[in-house]
């Protein structure tokens, strides 16, 4: 690695006015893409602007929804209860990225920033509706995570801007969601394909002991009959699909044909078949196209099922 | 352009020069001369250059110098008593043949050694995901988590000796 200067900014203003100060930077929080990047020669830059030792960045507020400061690392999320309970879905993303070693000091904002097609956060924080908090020169914004990524390792962050936080609205009660990170092994893997899922089942007409009845079901494969025979409708319809087309993507097709509706096994299938047809995955050497495609058939619909499963059993 | 640090290695306080573009493997092994660590890929992958700052396992081989500054950073030479008495662990990996060529073994013991210093009774499953960013391409890892769960063991042993005392 080359001789680069190494700045430890405390304030949000500092770290931007470092940046337009210096000719070359580029911002480093856990650094475990930009230092890969930097060792492999891929980037060369002339100063590091550290955003590491900003306060204000660190903090999880779950004061209204939950707001994770651009600081806070994925161990974090993975060890917080509270999260674990509400948006399961970015626990299931978080405590799968790389190592221990690599969550320790990795962080979520780091992860979109970067952008990867792969980035195994994108597809819960999509279906959870977050919101990119992003100051720069010309004051605050907030962009939906939907319009931030542009393709690969692009977003539109503008010179000098930084993510300060990732806003997730409150959900519904009745609401649960999961992410599937689809890979040949256990641990220190990218995904082949990622699905996220969120749904809300309305409760609106229920009786008391409507959940109680369905956490009975003799196995997940029962569950769609079950829920059939209740009658219980989806709303807030969310699917997600990461690494088959250029940028983390909703499946809009697929979430339209269950809005509304209730689930069955037929219904399963269509909505599988409809994100497989939105999807456009591209052979690798991790994987070949047409494997992408039957899995994001099969994982929409076991991400959907984890999904009711997780309301059901809270 | 050399800049002066000062941080806690292994329970000294350590003032050095460094180069603000160092890593903090490149500190240890370059400078202080500590060659426990080792760079495998350099990367993140292979975890034979695990070292616990703050109490968190983490890859010195990403870690940049100039964030240890007024921090606490322990490596594989601060785990022996000075009288030269191994660690639970490191006992435990040699009775139980969790060594063989040794270049994964300071990487796997620091990454245990961070999970038994949070969890002093971990499940099997736990030991795995505590060593799943440690590479080790002899031993097959059987050796390696029973190493584990048998330092695991003695250390509540002897925990339950003293607070019978
Ligand atoms: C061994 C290894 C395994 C990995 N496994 C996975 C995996 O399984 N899944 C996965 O998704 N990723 C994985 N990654 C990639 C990486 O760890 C994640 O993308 C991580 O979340 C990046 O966060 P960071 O804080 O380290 O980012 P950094 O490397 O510090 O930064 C990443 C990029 O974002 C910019 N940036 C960071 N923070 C901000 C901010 N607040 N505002 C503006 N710009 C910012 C930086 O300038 C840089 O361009 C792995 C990496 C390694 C080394
Ligand atoms: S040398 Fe640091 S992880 Fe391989
Ligand atoms: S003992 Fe040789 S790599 Fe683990």
């Amino acid at each position: 690695m080359k001789g680069c200067d190494y700045y430890k900014p405390e304030t949000v203003g500092d770290a931007s006015r470092l940046m337009a100060s210096l000719d070359g930077a580029r911002y480093i929080a856990g650094g475990t893409d930009v230092m890969v990047l930097i060792k492999q020669k891929k980037l060369s830059p002339a100063h590091l602007i550290s955003l590491r030792n900003i306060r204000e960045l660190s903090l999880l507020d779950t004061s209204d929804g939950l707001s994770i400061g651009s600081g806070v690392t994925h161990s974090r999320i993975v060890r917080d209860a509270w999260i674990r309970d509400r948006y399961s879905a970015l626990v299931d993303a978080t405590q799968k990225i790389g190592s221990p070693q690599v969550r320790n000091v990795a962080t979520v904002a780091g992860n979109i920033c970067n952008a990867a097609p792969s980035a195994d956060t994108a597809c819960p924080l999509l279906v959870l509706d977050a919101k990119i908090r992003i100051a720069g020169k010309k004051g605050e914004r907030i962009v939906a995570i939907e319009d931030f990524f542009l393709g690969p390792n692009r977003t539109i962050l503008e010179q000098g801007e930084i993510v300060t936080a990732i806003a997730i609205p409150k959900l519904d009660e009745n609401s649960g969601s999961a992410y599937i990170k689809h890979t040949r092994r256990k641990a220190m893997e990218l995904p082949l394909v990622g699905i996220a899922a969120r749904i809300t089942l309305d409760a609106a007409d229920r009786a008391p002991g409507w959940k109680e009845s369905l956490r009975n079901a003799p196995n997940a494969e029962a569950l769609p009959g079950m829920l059939e025979a209740a009658g219980i409708v989806c709303r807030d319809v969310r699917i997600a699909m990461g690494v088959v087309s250029p940028k983390p993507m909703r499946a809009r097709k697929a979430e339209a044909a269950l809005e509304g509706k209730v689930v069955s096994e037929a219904l399963l299938d269509e909505i599988g078949a409809l994100a497989a047809s939105e999807s456009q995955p591209r052979d690798s050497f991790r994987g070949e196209a047409w494997y992408r495609k039957d899995m994001v058939q099969v994982l929409v619909r076991r991400a959907v099922l984890m999904s009711i499963e997780r309301i059901v059993n809270a | 352009m050399k800049k002066e640090i000062e941080f806690m290695l292994n329970e000294e306080k350590v003032i050095v020069e460094v180069e603000p573009h160092w890593t903090l493997l490149h500190l240890l092994r370059e400078t202080l001369e500590l060659t426990g660590a080792k760079e495998g890929c350099g990367v993140g992958e292979c975890g034979a250059c695990t070292v616990i700052v703050e109490g968190d396992a983490v890859n010195s081989c990403l870690y940049p110098v100039m964030e240890i500054e007024g921090k606490t950073v322990t490596t594989i030479e601060g785990l022996a008593k000075p009288d030269g008495t191994l660690h639970p662990l490191q006992q435990s990996f040699i009775e139980n043949n969790g060594v063989q060529c040794g270049y994964c073994t300071s990487g796997m013991i620091m990454s245990a050694k961070a999970l038994l210093d949070k969890n002093a009774d971990p499940t099997e499953n736990e030991i795995r995901t505590s060593i799943s960013g440690n590479i080790c391409r002899c031993t097959g890892y059987v050796q390696i988590v029973e190493s584990i769960k048998h330092a695991a063991g003695s250390m509540k042993n002897t925990q339950a000796a003293q607070n019978g005392k």
